[in-house]
């Protein structure tokens, strides 16, 4: 018999702390499946941010720095200014990148530095409780909107590929979901073009996931899966923004 | 077509009993347990090796990496 | 090495580069501009890097990324800009990364004024970002101490993988002097075999500050007061002028404000009140053993300052309260003039004449 699945060396043995069902899991696998496959596990640094996902040093089997809340892509600049040799990738949801992370990201993406954002949009701030973030969708109850979101009081949910993609400087920005198969086979092939770019030195690549709260949300997980083919899908196209092949169209879509 | 022999190893103590590959799987070759692993969950089973057909969706959506799929040797198609 | 007329931001622009410096991140804000514009133009040539980011929170976080990939890396800024690095700045010392930050002070708080000041005594001195740390601090008060602090600044940066700062002043940062950079030289640094430069042959290596067991946590803790404790020991720099003849008081004072001194020292020796003078070179540690020591020998110690009175409380401390501590000091970006001390300095010793404390 050959294995043709298996935990890829990338990801540590480490049981994650996550909730059952949470997609951050599949993210992390694919992120460690693709590293092996290009062969950068021994030059990645990841970024951890501040969130559910701030212990996902130990989830990976290579050198990690944990950034503060929203920070990681200029720590990413730092090292990769500093070191550009090294693969570099950042890791961050929704609160943490689209919210108080917002002039790191957008700035980091309009220099164009050579990392790899991985975001994880489950439209909550899970880590806190269930509060209300960017990505919360109209009429979505948290902890911090019992009545659902409020478009009047709050504004509309933030499409962070479609502002990203909007930036002049070229760059690889798509947007996939991980809560269905064929939905992660999509999104294993945009991390490897992201991270191919970044090996190639091309630009600044960017893989926004949906992903699931099942917690926060209230749902089981199975549940929690429909609610991303229902609602969110629906408002956060699950599609190609933009690629350096199309540089210089400024806005894409 | 034949089908090639598959294996599908569900570590039941990695499994937090969210069900997906369940659901995922599109030949019902897997179930839920009655027992509880060592973490208090219900765990995902294989139920009927046989009509596996070694897609892979069980393992692609599994959050906790618990699956393991093997197949026979020969003709094995890479992703 | 010929000695080369310099203006003091561009003297720290260039020792930077000389201490292998060679990776600066930036955001302009008066009065320590200078030191970005050099070293826009000089890294390229160095070899380095020189990035402006998009915020002071974005630089010091760039910083942390740069150090803990084991890349020698640095920052300059002032008041405001420096506030906004403190979040960094707290992860920066409990992931133990050796980073150099140049703080030019303004007067405060909020804006302020571009004036010089020395008003971030307390902030670079007793914390400013949150949690148990503190930072080497060191305050020159010359141009050409502020190029030779440079490299001992990363050298012990690395040495005690924590972070140092450099506390100058407006005067410091626009005066021309002649200056000379000077070879130093110092005993080889530990390996930075922590640092995350790819797991190659080796386990992950992980920088981080989170801790989530009280005991980690708390095990962290008792490391970094063990470094500071080392500090005290070794680290330890000050001047002293006058000390070495019998004086009737004891003045404390660090960088710019020093050398005011010194100038008011001379003029009162002039009509032969005899006064000596303490000068800080580490903020922290601090000189607390030598202020006391100098302290036996006088009725009271003043502190002066450019500020409302910040330093004077750590005065205060090294007197062991054994003495009674003045205050001098302008503020809001007023420099202190020598005659000024004069007379602050002559009515304390007056008002001790009529036998009160
Ligand atoms: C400066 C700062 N503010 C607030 C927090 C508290 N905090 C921790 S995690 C988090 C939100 C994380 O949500 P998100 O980025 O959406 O990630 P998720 O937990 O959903 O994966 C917040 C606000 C913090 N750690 N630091
Ligand atoms: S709270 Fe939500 S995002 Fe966090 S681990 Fe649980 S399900 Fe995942
Ligand atoms: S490999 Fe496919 S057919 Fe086999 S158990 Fe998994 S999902 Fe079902
Ligand atoms: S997807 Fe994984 S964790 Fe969930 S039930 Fe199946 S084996 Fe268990």
């Amino acid at each position: 018999m050959k294995t043709i699945f298996k935990r890829p060396e990338a990801l540590a043995e480490t049981p994650t702390h996550y909730c059952p069902g949470c997609t951050h899991g599949v993210a992390h696998r694919l992120i460690a499946e693709v590293l092996d496959e290009l062969g950068l596990r021994e030059r990645t640094v990841g970024i951890v941010p501040v969130g559910c996902s701030v212990l996902a040093f130990n989830y990976f089997n290579f050198d990690c720095q944990e950034a503060s809340h929203g920070r990681a892509p200029a720590v990413a600049t730092g090292i990769k200014r500093g070191r550009p040799d090294l693969i570099v990738f950042t890791y961050q949801g929704d609160g943490d990148l689209a919210s108080i992370g917002m002039a790191e990201i957008v700035h980091a993406a309009n220099r164009g530095e050579k990392f790899t954002a991985v975001f994880i949009n489950n439209a909550v701030y899970g880590m806190t409780g269930g509060q209300m973030a960017p990505t919360t969708m109209p009429g979505q109850v948290t902890t911090t909107c019992p009545a659902g979101r409020d478009v009047e009081q709050v504004g509309y949910p933030i499409r962070m590929c479609e502002l990203l993609a909007s930036l002049r400087t070229p760059g690889f920005v798509e947007r996939v979901a991980v809560h269905q198969p064929k939905y992660i086979i999509k999104a294993k092939r945009a991390l490897k073009k992201a991270f191919q770019y970044q090996a190639d030195n091309r630009c600044f690549s960017f893989v926004e996931c949906l992903s699931t709260c099942p917690t926060n949300w209230g749902l089981t997980p199975l549940k929690a899966v429909q609610w991303v083919d229902e609602t969110m899908i629906p408002y956060y196209p699950v599609k190609n923004f933009k690629s350096p092949e199309t540089e210089g169209e400024g806005d894409a879509d | 077509m034949a089908r090639k022999k598959s294996k599908v190893t569900i570590d039941r103590n990695r499994c937090k009993g969210c069900e997906l590959c369940v659901h995922a799987c599109p030949k019902g070759v897997l179930a839920m347990s009655e027992e509880i692993n060592e973490k208090g969950y219900f765990f995902a089973q294989v139920k009927n090796q046989d009509d596996c057909t070694a897609c892979r969706f069980c393992a692609m959506v599994c959050p906790d990496v618990a699956i393991e799929i093997a197949v026979e040797e020969a003709g094995v198609s890479q992703e | 090495m010929a000695k080369v007329l310099m203006k003091g931001n561009e003297a720290i622009g260039e020792a930077g580069i000389r201490a292998r410096g060679l990776c600066y991140f930036c955001y302009p804000i008066t009065p320590q501009s200078e030191v970005a514009e050099y070293l826009s133009k000089r890294m390229p040539e160095a070899g380095g890097v020189f990035l402006q980011g998009e915020s002071e929170v974005a630089v010091s976080n760039m910083l942390y990324g740069a150090a803990g990939a084991g890349v020698r890396c640095w920052t300059s800024s002032s008041g405001p800009g420096i506030s906004l690095m403190m979040e960094a700045l707290a992860y920066i010392a409990a992931a133990e990364l050796p980073v150099v930050i140049v703080n030019i002070v303004r007067c405060g708080p909020g804006l302020g004024g571009i004036l010089p000041s020395q008003s971030d005594y307390r902030q670079a001195v007793k914390g400013g970002g949150h949690g148990d740390y503190q930072c080497l601090v060191y305050a020159p008060a010359s141009v050409q101490e502020a190029v030779d602090l440079m490299p001992l600044a990363f050298d012990r940066a690395e040495r005690y993988r924590n972070p140092v700062l450099i506390i100058g002043d407006g005067m410091i940062g626009q005066m021309m002097e002649p200056v000379e950079f000077k070879e130093h030289k110092f005993p080889p640094l530990p390996p930075k075999d922590w640092a995350t430069t790819g797991c190659k042959g080796r386990k992950p290596n992980v920088v981080n500050s989170l801790y989530l067991d009280p005991y980690a946590e708390e095990k962290l803790n008792l490391r970094m007061v063990a470094k500071y404790e080392k500090m005290k020991k070794e680290e330890v720099r000050c001047e002293e002028y006058n000390t070495d003849k019998p004086y009737q008081a004891l003045l404390v004072a660090y960088g710019t404000t020093a050398r005011i001194c010194r100038t008011a020292i001379h003029k009162l020796g002039e009509e032969g009140i005899h006064v000596a003078l303490l000068r800080p070179i580490t903020l922290f540690p601090f000189p607390r053993q030598r202020i006391y020591e100098l302290a036996q020998k006088v009725d009271w110690v003043m502190s002066v300052e450019m500020s409302t009175g910040q330093m004077v409380e750590d005065v205060e401390l090294s007197v062991r309260c054994e003495k009674p501590v003045h205050f001098f000091g302008r503020t809001g970006g007023v420099v202190p003039a020598p005659e000024e001390v004069v007379e602050a300095v002559k009515k304390q010793l007056g008002a001790g004449k009529g036998g009160q404390a």
